[in-house]
């Protein structure tokens, strides 16, 4: 039985489909004055964050709370990298209070994988994040927002459409999911860094690479800028952030090739000036502001999906 | 002392014959040994189908006894190394105190004499604290009790390439002998796994083969400068294999271990993120295996080193890369040899006797071991059933710690008695 | 026989009968244009009008009964009355018992339903089970005045107090059978069929 979304990969193209029309059904709701359904009354959903991240945290928070569901918060940072046994006892201590879903956010790459198949805890799990590893309902919201703009037929097909990630791939969980579920979903995708920002093996990936941003992104239905950490500088991933930003930024001068439909989004939060300059993320093409809106229909679609029946219509085990 | 008559046993898979250990030494061989011959109290063992080895000597091995007696003792891991069939095992400085003075070696000596399993042979550490910065008392390790041969700062590497120069010609002094473990440590900051396609998917920092091939590179070469003896800990990668047989045909003085989960496990296990695979170095990929295999056939690899490790079961039973690095070994080794080497006809028994056992014993220059099955040797000897199997279970190792990768794997062989100067640590697969 | 019985347009309909069962047509394409008539005409007749009214079908085949009668009371008064759909699925009393399930369109007409006269059409009323959800779910879009029920198709044993305000075809049925409707645009063609075991006791 599929209880788990730990990694885009383990969707299928029928499973990331039937999650993006769920979540088109449930954005309307945002629309309606009573914003709540009921489907997942009595159930709990904890959202265990071992690192900060007060977006997504919030976001998962509301599409709990949008389907009825209780909502634990537990921020247990700082407590992650020093014993382990911290991830093992937390779990405990929530299979105790009778979660029927852990949404977790962790550091280490793999942890949410360690919490569902340990045998610790029962319930689902819902990767929220982790490491450098993925970040499978960023992904879903991605491939959702990008639906709506460029998608065709009546489900919003992405077949055949090219999008392009920019920036820190080697480090980038939204890179990693990204990648895995467009290609499911059938687009093309170009992954766009300095050859030092690329993760060894990235040629076995399902997708294009290339070290030339003009290039790339005249040819591209989207655009998507990861978050670039200064600290990289430092770790000699690149010279200078002036020298990335010339790069390996996305500037009124870049915008300017684009294609007229083409849309420019980013994960958040932005560096701006770093990888993404102000005019661009301001600009109406941006459907940065979107991507948040969306993202909590997409968490409601994943948890109605993995908690609202008798067992779960989506995700994978491992 | 018993005295054991083993009888119609294959010595090294030869034809069959019989064995009298008696005094410690092996007293006669060959078929037609009369019980008149035999002194009172003849205990006759039925070696039908079961192959006598040389005791076999573990050049890697931690015990972890003084400072982390929850995952190891002296005791405990003897015995685990007895039930593997080793009746010789060096155990690695990384304690707490580090093994880098004559007063801790000679500590851990005397309990490995006093348990009575197995033979303990300390090694050194190479610096003080294996912080890389200062030699430590080499020479009052080597005039110890202990008469220690080996130094290494098993976990981290002697980076520093004066220093290791400097270890290299000193410990010519005494025969000595400078295991490194190549890690090149700015190549493998952070490191998690087996730098690769997988690792770049699972979002694991990779640990690249170079970091290891360009320690093994610069060694190799220092050894030949300065005329000194060097061993290779845990080879892992194809191109170590390469340099080695490479610096070998130069004629520089070079030894290699290779580890039992190296031969069989590959870094494709890291996808379930359980730490129990996670070791250094990591496993690597199927061509990686198959490379050690190769050497360890035609002898670029010269043993099989367990790098035996426990750890608590905390320090596994959490996220990748909270764990700590290492896993059993002692208690498999024979049998993943077995499986690796020799079922595949790669390696026979008097290879695996070269292998696990004669040649780790010349490289520690350790005496009484790895000697021939002959009248008149030391009764160091296993009898091993290779046609047995046996499915892993951790609950069953004489180890304190329970972190091996192999569990619930089916194994084949099984060690049935193990004679250290002729007294059975284990008999009927039994510690004794 | 299970526990909560289904009519048949809540489970995927396409896929061959076993051969063991035995379908038999109750209303053919005429039939249920006749009964779709016939249910507007009442409607408009209860409403005095078709002012205010709301059709809102519950997926999937209750939307495009609601279009047919809806197209029908144009017809005859001439006003489009606005129609929508309306998903039950998370408000089903019986959500924990299969698997999670994918949501179908809700559209609530621009108009909304405060203070209208709302009119909910499905195809086949039984346990009473989905009017009840649907009810829930109205309750979170608005305060509708009054509230309506038509339906195609009343084959009875209601497991609640729930009843239709305009039926096309009451159909008494065991409990052993299922009820089938198929409607062009959906299905290939217009048609209600009854189907139950063979040598199973039909009480048509």
């Amino acid at each position: 039985m599929k209880r788990h979304l730990l990694s885009a990969g383990d969707l299928t193209r029928d499973d990331a489909e039937l999650i993006l029309s769920t979540a088109a059904e449930l954005r309307e709701l945002a629309d309606r004055p009573i914003k709540k359904l009921p489907a997942l009354r009595g159930r709990t959903v904890v959202n265990l964050f071992f690192e900060d991240s007060t977006r997504t945290r919030i976001s998962f928070e509301a599409a709990a709370k949008r389907l009825s569901a209780d909502v634990i918060n537990f921020a247990a940072k700082g407590s992650s990298l020093s014993k382990g046994e911290s991830l093992k006892d937390t779990a405990l201590t929530l299979e105790a209070m009778g979660a029927d879903a852990v949404v977790v956010r962790h550091g280490a790459s793999g942890a949410p994988h360690r919490l569902a198949n340990s045998g610790w805890v029962r319930s689902s799990v819902v990767n929220a994040g982790d490491g450098t590893h993925e970040h499978p309902t960023q992904a879903l919201l991605d491939a959702f927002t990008m639906s709506r703009h460029l998608g065709t037929g009546p489900k919003g097909s992405l077949d055949g459409r090219r999008i392009a990630i920019v920036g820190d791939v080697l480090h980038s969980r939204v890179a990693r999911s990204n990648a895995l579920l467009l290609h499911t979903l059938g687009a093309e995708v170009t992954l766009v860094a300095p050859p030092t920002l690329f993760p060894v093996g990235v040629e076995s990936w399902p997708v294009e690479i290339s070290y030339d941003l003009d290039a790339v992104i005249p040819k591209a239905d989207a655009v998507m800028m990861l978050r670039v950490q200064r600290e990289r500088m430092s770790g000699g991933f690149f010279p200078t952030a002036r020298e990335y930003s010339r790069r390996y930024g996305l500037d009124g001068r870049r915008m300017a090739t684009l294609q007229d439909h083409t849309i420019v989004m980013h994960p958040g939060p932005m560096v701006r000036g770093m990888e993404i300059t102000a005019d661009v993320a301001d600009a109406d093409r941006s459907v940065i502001v979107e991507q948040v809106t969306n993202g909590v229909a997409v968490r409601m679609a994943v948890l109605y999906l993995l908690l609202g029946g008798s067992e779960p219509a989506v995700g994978g085990e491992e | 002392m018993s005295t054991y008559w083993i009888k119609n046993v294959s010595i090294l898979g030869g034809a069959p014959t019989d064995l009298l250990l008696a005094n410690g030494v092996i007293e006669r061989v060959g078929a037609g040994i009369s019980t008149s011959s035999t002194t009172e109290g003849v205990e006759e063992i039925d070696g039908t189908g079961l192959i006598a080895l040389p005791g076999l000597v573990d050049l890697h091995t931690h015990l972890r006894e003084p400072g982390r007696e929850d995952a190891e003792t002296v005791e405990s891991g003897t015995r685990a190394a007895a039930m593997g069939g080793f009746t010789a095992v060096h155990a690695m400085a990384n304690t707490e105190p580090v093994a880098d003075t004559a007063g801790v070696v000679e500590q851990v000596w005397r309990l490995g004499r006093e348990a009575g399993y197995c033979d303990v042979y300390p090694v050194g550490a190479v610096t003080v604290g294996l912080a890389g910065q200062q030699l430590a008392e080499l020479g009052a390790m080597a005039d110890s009790a202990a008469r220690v041969r080996v130094f290494s700062d098993d976990g981290k590497c002697v980076s520093d390439a004066v220093l290791m120069r400097r270890a290299l010609e000193y410990v010519k002094a005494f025969d000595g002998v400078v295991a490194q473990h190549a890690q090149e440590p700015r190549l493998t900051e952070g490191a998690q796994m087996n730098e690769g396609p997988l690792s770049g998917r699972l979002g694991l920092a990779g640990w690249p083969a170079v970091a290891e091939e360009a320690i093994i590179a610069r060694d190799v070469l220092l050894a030949e400068h300065v005329g000194s003896r060097l061993h290779v800990c845990h080879v892992s990668t194809a191109g170590s294999v390469e340099l080695i047989r490479w610096a070998k045909g130069k004629g520089v003085d070079v030894t290699a271990e290779a580890c039992p989960h190296h031969l069989l496990l590959t870094d494709d296990l890291a996808a379930t993120y359980d730490p129990i695979y996670k070791v250094n170095p990591p496993l690597r990929s199927t061509a990686d295996a198959e490379a050690l295999r190769a050497g360890l056939a035609d002898g670029t690899i010269d043993i099989v080193a367990t790098d035996h490790a426990p750890h608590p079961h905390e320090d596994k039973d959490c996220e990748w890369a909270a764990a700590a690095f290492g896993m059993l070994g002692l208690e498999t080794a024979l049998s993943i040899v077995q499986q690796t080497m020799v079922d595949p006809g790669l390696l026979d028994w008097a290879g695996v006797a070269d292998r696990m056992s004669a040649a780790p014993a010349r490289i520690g220059r350790v005496a009484d071991h790895g000697r021939p099955i002959a009248e008149g040797e030391p009764a160091n000897v296993v009898l091993y059933d290779p046609a047995a199997t046996r499915v892993i279970d951790p609950a069953e190792t004489q180890s304190l710690s329970r972190n091996t990768p192999y569990r619930g794997m089916e194994l084949p062989g099984r060690v049935v008695a193990t004679f250290l100067r002729g007294k059975a640590t284990v008999l009927d697969g039994k510690i004794q | 026989m299970p526990a909560h019985p289904q009519h048949v347009p809540d489970s995927p309909t396409s896929g061959p009968l076993a051969s063991a069962d035995i379908s038999r047509v109750v209303l053919d394409d005429s039939d249920i244009t006749r009964a779709l008539t016939r249910i507007a005409h009442e409607i408009l007749e209860r409403n005095k009008g078709a002012a205010d009214l709301v059709l809102l079908g519950i997926p999937t085949r209750g939307v495009p009964l609601a279009e047919r009668i809806a197209a029908r009371i144009a017809a005859v008064e001439g006003d489009d009355v606005p129609v929508g759909s309306l998903d039950v699925t998370m408000y089903r009393d019986d959500l924990r018992m299969k698997p999670a399930r994918a949501l179908l369109p809700t559209q609530i007409p621009a108009s909304g339903i405060d203070g209208r006269t709302v009119v909910l059409v499905d195809d086949v009323l039984f346990s009473g089970r989905t009017i009840r959800a649907a009810l829930d779910a109205l309750n979170d879009i608005g305060r509708p005045r009054a509230v309506q029920l038509a339906v195609l198709v009343d084959r009875g044993h209601r497991e609640l107090p729930i009843r239709a305000d305009f039926v096309g075809k009451n159909l008494p049925t065991s409990l052993v059978e299922t009820v089938k409707v198929s409607l062009a645009g959906v299905d290939e063609v217009d048609a209600v069929t009854i189907q139950g075991p063979a040598g199973g006791e039909v009480t048509a």
